[in-house]
């Protein structure tokens, strides 16, 4: 058996790492898995990064950010891997609720107008509302700050928006620290649950595909230990096919529920895995079809051209410089190379390119694969915006008129 | 060297802070994160910040430090990222350190290692403790079992507790687990005890 340790951070999304080791897929490629629970990004980053964990499950940003030198200690992190895709949810507290849109179904369905009902809200509102990250280099955070300034809302100005682990946001909202919060799941709906809170946006209604979290690895390590990165990719993808089977999604939700992972009830995990949830408590349940992939659509294919979408981002709020190598150290963090050699001789459709324009889809498309069909889903932004990963400079000039 | 301790265990941080004042540090501060903790340090203007690792206010001080005019000047969270001893231990004994960067390695060495060793020493201590109140608590359990064993089969204390060894070591099981299991349903069933 080799031993493998993996740090995470209790959320919905570590689902395929914990099916890995609760449904015997990790034992039965040869590894001992060991999962550390960890309590905030900062600690499942510096586990990962001073050797603590061969790998963590980590925010796609903060891996590219950590690489960059802009988050601590700069390390060059490598992901091979995505463990899922989307799965944050917006909430704010009932009372700023109440200037939206008082049908929140059709809240999620618009989100163009409910950002710009949002704009009004702040006006309303008595002072700058206090929004919850989970971290100032997450995907939330970038989609968010995204959202709001199609509406004219400079997230730097007029909103504050401090940092908190997904898991402490609830009790931070019920004790009046913050008016909202936006958390992958399940940690949005514990408030919604409690009363506490309304949904106001999900991410995949702002990004139809947005990416999220990653297996990443320290780059030194992976270059190290091939072998072992292959093995342990072909049996986290036969994970993710197994938690992404609908008939499945009862006994994953209980497997997530136990104190040494989630350790919250199965009633509040399932709906972001079934991707029919409440936004209002007693109020009609939400469809979000796409709320959460894991494996369809090849999920886990670290895109190259969603490492350069961060880097867009991070350079247009300012976290960073642009420049070429910037640019170029950003996009090499997603291993779609290893991706493909680990999974090369699995048969799954494998994306014939490592790039694409993202945004283009609003609807599913099958397209080059080098076994059987691959079939993406629609990835559009809300606003209709692509992204091309070979104008990136143009892409961002056109956020600022 | 101005240090400030971040902890809300009131006796961790007095561990650490009686530790390096025995050092002869005598500038240092604890700040538990509550309110306006954040703020509260930017006044004060560390040198050096100490943290449990696995503190949920790591990241909202990393967000400040991002952000903050106030603490401009760069703060890393190792001084020398080559010592990787010392990281192994910082890490393993739970201890997270920020330093202020241009102050001297071998001014905030000392202070990272006292740090360290006191964390562990409050580890274990917590350790011990924890196993003195699960010892206490099992042998509550282990005498309420046996009362209920010598009320209704009429035993002695000694054969009571022999039965529950003897019937322990027949099912594989810990003698707690039986106790727990007897009292369970000695409860289901109307028991007294």
């Amino acid at each position: 058996m080799t031993p493998i340790s993996i740090a995470f951070l209790p959320l919905t999304d570590c689902a395929v790492l914990v099916a890995a080791k609760e449904k015997g897929f990790a034992a039965e490629a040869g590894f001992d898995l060991r999962l550390i629970r960890t309590t905030s990004w900062a600690e499942t980053r510096d586990r990962l990064v001073y050797g603590q964990a061969e790998a963590a499950h980590l925010l796609a940003p903060l891996a590219v950010g950590v690489t960059l030198g802009i988050s601590q200690h700069r390390c060059a992190l490598a992901a091979p891997f995505k463990l899922n895709v989307n799965g944050n949810i917006f909430v704010m507290g009932t009372e700023f609720a109440q200037a939206l849109d008082p049908d929140p179904i059709r809240r999620l369905e618009d989100p163009l107008a409910t950002a710009h009902d949002f704009a009004s809200a702040i006006g309303l509102y008595r002072r700058k509302p206090i929004i919850g990250m989970v971290h100032r280099l997450s995907s939330h955070a970038l989609t968010l700050r995204y959202w709001l300034a199609s509406a004219g809302i400079d997230p730097d100005r007029d909103v504050s928006m401090p940092v908190l682990p997904p898991s402490f946001m609830s009790d931070a909202l019920r004790a009046g620290e913050i008016d909202g919060y936006i958390a992958g799941s399940p940690w949005g709906l514990v408030a919604v649950d409690q009363g506490l809170a309304e949904t106001v946006m999900v991410s995949a209604r702002i990004w139809q595909r947005g990416v999220e979290k990653l297996l990443a690895f320290r780059e030194e390590w992976m270059e190290a230990n091939p072998e072992i990165v292959d093995r342990l990719i072909v049996a986290l993808s036969a994970a993710a096919a197994w938690c992404d089977e609908p008939g499945n999604r009862e006994e994953l939700a209980r497997l997530l529920s136990a104190p040494e992972y989630i350790n919250l009830d199965p009633r509040i995990i399932l709906p972001s895995l079934s991707g029919r949830f409440p936004v209002r408590a007693g109020a009609p349940l939400a469809d979000v079809p796409d709320a959460m992939i894991f494996h369809r659509e090849a999920a886990g294919f670290p895109w190259r051209s969603q490492a350069l979408w961060i880097y867009s981002q991070f350079v247009r709020w300012g976290f960073i410089k642009a420049s070429a190598e910037n640019e170029q150290i950003a996009g090499n963090v997603f291993r779609s190379d290893v991706y493909r050699r680990a999974l090369g001789a699995s048969g799954l459709p494998m994306p014939g390119a490592s790039m694409k324009l993202e945004g283009s889809l609003s609807t599913p498309l099958p397209v080059g694969s080098s076994s059987g069909t691959l079939t993406l889903g629609p990835d559009r932004f809300f606003d209709g915006r692509v992204f091309d990963p070979a104008r990136i400079e143009e892409y961002l000039a056109g956020f600022a008129t | 060297m101005r240090i400030v301790i971040v902890d809300d265990s009131g006796l961790r941080a007095t561990v650490l802070e009686d530790g390096l004042r025995e050092a002869g540090y005598d500038d240092i501060h604890v700040v538990p994160p509550h309110g306006a903790w954040v703020a509260k340090l930017e006044r004060m203007a560390p040198d050096v910040v100490l943290m449990d690792l696995g503190s949920p206010s790591r990241d909202t001080l990393e967000e400040m430090l991002a952000v903050s005019r106030a603490l401009a000047r760069p703060i890393a969270m190792f001084v020398d990222q080559s010592d990787e001893t010392m990281i192994g231990a910082a890490i393993d004994a739970g201890v997270s350190a920020y330093v202020v960067d241009g102050l001297r390695k071998e001014r905030v060495k000392p202070v990272l290692d006292l740090a360290i060793r006191r964390f562990r020493a409050f580890a274990s201590m917590q350790a011990e403790l924890n196993e003195a109140r699960t010892a206490l608590a099992e042998r509550k359990t282990i005498d309420r079992a046996k009362a209920i064993l010598m009320e209704s089969r009429n035993l002695s204390e000694a054969d009571a507790y022999s039965l529950l060894r003897s019937t322990a070591m027949n099912q594989s099981r810990r003698i707690i687990e039986v106790a727990e299991a007897l009292i369970t349903a000695s409860d289901l069933l109307g028991g007294k005890s």
